[in-house]
């Protein structure tokens, strides 16, 4: 079963004038559930549709309109809840947050803040082999996501598009327990494995289907056990959240570039103030967000056009019966059942189709450290050369088990795989049957490759006088051997005849 | 007895987005206090143990399936708003 055994990574400590210091980060990660229609109307969710073409009557809070919950979007939220080891609860229900803003034709938007669908989860990170950070999971709440507002296309009106207005959303709020930006990095991105492994989310960052609000203070070293011990977070510093990033490189530098600020204060005599803040990828600097401070009056009240989300024991056992294996235990079956190494089982188990592609190939080839070689060397290698995916790939999985089935019966070497393999990527094909064809074969019949053997040595005596000098000469010679057959000898059994030949 | 001040008023007020007169905040504000203070009458009433109340009728939350039966009506969707452009709904800029 799974190897729980792991260290913890040590925090980024950050050298300031007076002093070391640490970094305590705490996540929101809103992810778009993967859905056919929003959270409470039949408008569709597709991305990329014409403005306003995406919009029911309820999204776009016509007088009168009542919401009714989806409830697939339900089903995935909790099918992630399970997925993160979290608490369902049976009974949740739904809140207003209210809050003005043209994309938010309700003028609240519909969330759970008092009793969410989803309780305490956690999250392994993993950082390095036998490294990695549990975070903890606080709660899921469902809500609706807000329309978009483009500023840039005219001089003094905004335009707002409502598509977005009302999919549904899972908000995961993590506890204080990231120490660094490569750890708030690993975890959005572990997340994001783990919803799309679950197909809860499709995990798309550039299109804003996932993106983190990041809370971020420092403190002393020491501090944070402190913390950790009472779970009172007067030991620690004062927090600013920023708000809405969509990149993990971002984050990562909204992180560094906050603590640092938050350090240039407290060292200085300052004090600093919770607040709101905006990462600008531009200047890499973080900015306040002050018109959005009063706005944080929300005003969370029940909503009263739904009634308590009431859901079913046998319900959540029904979805938890059909979870797909997770990242966690797909890796550490790799690295069991096939002997990979820690690195080469993440890489394989990074996304489920490249998991899936490689398990193809293994069960055609029957030998997994081989394919993980052929799948990560040179399946990816090739793919990326071409920018390419695996749903993509040129080469099956059968016709690359079909390669490494030729080179462990001994019919090619190594080396005339890598130009089979180049073969069937641009012209496809059958494996065996081309090897067949082109005349591929290893040559493994010694009397053959004897024969070549010795005419290299009649042809060259200055150097046959040399290697009986310097025997690392043999190289040469099996060099040799290699090129006057096409590369198709067998390199075990000509090292061996050289070596008997020049040795007599 | 529940108050509220002309700075609660103002700020409630702004909030929901209503404009009030400075002259008006007084009376709002002595509104708003009466209304609160006739509903805490109710805190009269012993609720101890006493689940909330959701619905007057036994009701389980009615449910949709996954399913686009909505949409794609863009006119009419905008056929309201004081101004549209190129399906955009267009409101006095807004800016961070």
């Amino acid at each position: 079963m799974l190897d729980l055994t792991y260290d913890s990574p040590k925090p980024k400590v950050i050298s300031g004038a007076t002093g070391d210091w640490e970094l305590v980060i705490g996540m929101e990660i809103h992810a778009q559930v993967a859905s056919e229609a929003k959270l409470f109307s039949g408008a569709s969710t597709r991305f990329g549709a014409e403005p306003n073409s995406n919009v029911a009557f309820v999204d776009a809070a016509m007088p009168g309109m009542l919401p009714v919950v989806n409830e697939y979007c339900i089903e995935q939220a909790v099918r992630t809840g399970l997925g993160l080891k979290a608490q369902i609860n049976l009974v949740s229900a739904f809140d207003r947050k209210n809050y003005f803003y043209p994309d938010l034709p309700q003028g609240y938007q519909i969330s759970q803040l008092y009793h969410p669908l989803v309780g305490e989860g956690e999250v392994l990170v993993d950082m390095a082999p036998g490294v990695a950070r549990l975070v903890r999971i606080e709660r899921i709440h469902v809500e609706q996501d807000a329309g978009k507002s483009i500023h840039d296309m005219d001089p003094n009106m905004s335009f707002v598009d409502l598509n977005r207005t009302g999919v549904a959303l899972m908000e995961i709020v993590s506890r204080p327990d990231i120490r660094g930006p490569e750890e708030a990095a690993a975890y959005v991105g572990k997340l994001r494995q783990i919803l799309r492994y679950l197909g809860t989310c499709d995990g798309n960052m550039q299109n804003g289907n996932l993106r983190a609000d990041v809370n971020v203070s420092v403190c002393r070293p020491g501090q944070y056990e402190k913390y950790q011990e009472t779970q009172d977070f007067s030991h620690l510093g004062t927090r600013c959240e920023i708000k809405n990033m969509n990149s993990m490189r971002f984050i990562q530098a909204a992180i560094e570039y906050e603590a640092r600020r938050q350090i240039a204060i407290l060292e200085d005599g300052g004090k600093v103030d919770q607040e709101t803040r905006l990462y600008d990828p531009d200047k890499n600097e973080t900015r306040s967000m002050r018109s959005k401070e009063e706005a944080h009056d929300y005003r969370y009240f029940p909503c009263p056009d739904l009634l308590p989300l009431e859901i079913e024991q046998a319900w959540v056992d029904d979805i938890a019966a059909k979870l797909p294996e997770l990242p966690d235990a797909k890796k550490a079956r790799f690295m069991g059942d096939f002997e990979l190494t820690d690195y080469d089982a993440s890489v394989l188990t990074a996304d489920l189709a490249d998991a899936a592609y490689f398990e193809a190939v293994v069960a055609g080839a029957g030998d997994g450290k081989l394919a993980a070689n052929w799948v990560i060397n040179e399946l990816f290698g090739r793919l990326k050369k071409d920018g390419r995916e695996i749903g993509d790939s040129p080469v099956s999985a059968e016709q690359l088990a079909g390669i490494i089935r030729l080179i462990k019966s001994g019919d090619i070497s190594g080396k005339i795989a890598k130009d089979l393999f180049e073969i069937v990527y641009t012209e496809g094909g059958d494996p065996a049957a081309i090897v067949e064809e082109r005349g591929m074969k290893q040559v493994t019949d010694t009397g053959a490759i004897e024969k070549a053997v010795d005419e290299i040595i009649a042809a060259n005596p200055a150097q046959v006088e040399k290697a009986k000098e310097n025997p690392k000469l043999i190289g040469w010679f099996v060099g040799q051997v290699m090129k006057a057959t096409g590369g198709k000898a067998n390199p075990a059994a000509v090292n061996e005849i050289v070596a008997k030949k020049l040795a007599s | 007895m529940s108050e509220i001040d002309l700075e609660t008023a103002r700020k409630v007020a702004k909030l929901s987005r209503i404009a009030v007169a400075e002259a008006d905040l007084p009376e709002l504000a002595q509104s708003l206090s009466n209304i609160l203070t006739f509903m805490e009458e109710l805190n009269e009433v012993d609720v101890e143990g006493v689940e909330p109340m959701t619905s007057v009728t036994p009701m389980r939350l009615k449910r949709r399936a996954d399913g686009v039966t909505d949409g794609n009506m863009q006119a009419r969707i905008l056929s309201n708003a004081p101004d549209a452009r190129e399906g955009f709904f267009a409101v006095p800029k807004v800016v961070e």
